[in-house]
């Protein structure tokens, strides 16, 4: 699998990073020979195996629905970038 | 002998009579550090003045009571939240980060009584085996100070071997516990997944991440983790599993254990010298009665590639909480909301950070889903049958922590691939799941190797055994670096 800049500039989008153009043509590189590296795994059937997402035999895990205390609301805001009257700042979304 | 090489019994007798206060021994870890950070760099806060108002606290109060971590000046691995403690991630995203709750682990250790010294240095988001990724600086290995410690945890393994604390926490995704122990030459244990709560554990791959003790002998190790292990109702994926007493355990016996040495952990790309050292830990374990067999573990060469695709996804994921809202970085002036995401973690994050981000966006991106990530927890299936087979013969499985000891630091910083191959031995049984506990075997070229015990799932207790048998038996980790 070879990545383009092009490749690399959809996936930054997703990933709500902007790179330079440096940045680019680096990750397309690196990013090509990993996932060469990756394609290794195609040597192995994997038909009918069972994905594993985590390896502990857990599933749902519920608890009652009970009130608890939570954090307070100045300490939640104390590493807040910007506030506003309690709020979280951020650039207006709408035009 | 400096207080904080002294055997934990020894010191723990001493304080608990108050023959020791707590202030003498944080006194002494602090005159350490003194002496040695400015070579080593383990450190990315310290906390002189709240270490020594714990110590003052605790030696005005009673030592009744006192459990045997009492006292113990410690250094927290900086992806574990300490509130009000600046906690990084070794990040200029988080630099001036100050939590507001503490770990479960942190809390433990508070409970335990221990003194918390400072936040130890890692690569950043605990990405990268040799702390060159720290976007503050390089800790360096107190064997030699031009080599990497290792990491992702080497802050903490640094600081344990050079002496400054007692012991230490890190946090092992697939290796960054036992990969830098190995190369520090001390002993790192990574707990089955699940038995160490990780709430307050910043995530880098939340399918893998565990907490675990970096210590300078097995005795301590066990001690560490009956500290910090158990059912946490904040992780929904900590095990309600019951913890035995672990120092139970260490009863010095092998006869009769049954070992299974992989062939591929011995084979193409691991040093010669090392593969000795292992191979002479396992004419050790002979002699006390154990009996060790070759083994396959066939799906060896694959986890590597496993690792590093289903890793990055789910750190593109968990990373995505970093946008510049909450807290970290802002950029100035943003256009717009996306604008603000977009440039805020581009000036916070990392090289090797926008790296595993990108790959792993674009492995869990529409088309490429079902051929990577798939895919991959198809394979990591594969590589856990392979454990599932091998424990059914053997209690133990042993091969060496890293193929090489510490590299040179700049030697493979621009080529990533041959880094993530320093970790071809601790992947797969992070993608399986197990336990392993890496501890001192000897020097190669004046140069620690790792032993790597593993074992099956909560079954700790015959790691432990296992490996504070050898240490009994041996001196190795009683070396320490001329520093």
């Amino acid at each position: 699998m070879s990545i383009s800049v092009k490749d690399v500039e959809h996936v930054a989008n997703l990933a709500r990073l902007a790179l330079t153009e440096a940045e680019k043509e680096q990750f397309a590189g690196q990013l090509s020979a990993i996932l060469k590296y990756a394609e290794k795994l195609n040597e192995l059937n994997t038909d009918g195996i069972e994905p594993t997402s985590h390896v502990l035999p857990l599933y749902n895990v519920m608890r009652e629905d009970e009130v608890k205390p939570s954090l307070p609301h100045a300490k939640v805001m104390a590493n807040a970038p910007e506030e506003e009257d309690g709020q979280f700042k951020v650039p207006s979304v709408l035009e | 002998m400096s207080l904080l090489n002294q055997r934990l019994r020894e010191v723990h007798h001493l304080l608990s009579r108050k023959e020791l206060s707590v202030t003498e021994l944080v006194d002494a870890s602090f005159k350490r550090i003194a002496e040695t950070e400015e070579r080593i760099g383990a450190f990315l806060t310290l906390d002189e003045e709240g270490a020594r108002n714990t110590a003052r606290q605790l030696d005005e109060g009673s030592a009744e009571g006192a459990g045997l971590l009492y006292g113990l000046p410690v250094g927290i691995k900086d992806n574990i939240v300490t509130e009000g403690l600046r906690t990084t991630c070794a990040s200029k995203f988080l630099a001036n980060y100050n939590p507001i709750y503490d770990a479960t682990v942190v809390t433990k250790l508070k409970e335990a009584r221990t003194v918390t010294v400072g936040k130890l240095n890692m690569d950043e988001f605990a990405m990268g085996g040799s702390n060159e990724n720290s976007a503050f600086h390089t800790t360096r290995n107190p064997w030699d100070t031009d080599r990497v410690p290792g990491g992702s945890s080497g802050g903490s393994a640094a600081a344990v071997a050079a002496g400054q604390v007692y012991f230490a926490l890190g946090s092992d995704t697939g290796g960054s516990i036992r990969q830098p122990a190995a190369y520090c030459g001390v002993v790192g244990l990574k707990p089955t997944y699940g038995l160490v709560s990780r709430f307050g554990l910043v995530a880098f791959a939340s399918s893998l991440d565990q907490i675990g003790p970096i210590t300078k002998n097995v005795e301590d190790a066990a001690f560490a983790l009956q500290a910090i292990a158990g059912h946490d109702e904040r992780d929904s994926t900590s095990a309600n599993v019951e913890i035995p007493d672990y120092a139970a355990a260490l009863t010095g016996e092998v006869k009769g254990m049954r070992i299974g040495v992989p062939k591929e952990y011995l084979g193409k790309g691991i040093d010669p010298k090392v593969k000795e050292r292992v191979l002479e830990a396992l004419k050790t374990f002979e002699s006390l009665g154990a009996v060790w067999e070759e083994i396959s573990l066939p799906h060896t060469e694959y986890a590597v590639a496993t690792y590093y695709l289903l890793a990055s996804s789910e750190a593109s994921s968990n990373l995505a909480r970093f946008d510049g809202v909450r807290y970290g970085v802002r950029a100035d002036n943003p256009e717009n909301l996306l604008d603000l995401y977009r440039r805020s973690r581009s000036e916070g994050f990392g090289n090797e950070v926008k790296r595993r981000i990108m790959l792993g966006t674009y492995a869990l991106s529409s088309g490429y889903y079902d051929a990577y990530y798939k895919k991959a927890q198809q394979v990591r299936t594969l590589i856990k049958r392979d454990f599932d087979q091998a424990f059914e013969k053997y209690d133990l499985i042993i091969g060496p922590t890293a193929p090489t000891t510490a590299f040179r630091i700049g030697e493979q910083v621009n080529d990533p691939l041959t880094m993530y191959l320093n970790d071809i031995c601790t992947i797969p049984v992070s993608l399986a799941g197990v336990p392993a506990i890496s501890i001192p075997c000897g020097l190669a070229d004046g140069l620690p190797v790792g032993l790597q015990i593993i074992g099956k799932p909560f079954d700790e207790a015959s790691v432990l055994r296992a490996a504070h048998a050898f240490e009994s038996h041996t001196d190795h980790h009683k070396l320490r670096p001329a520093l």
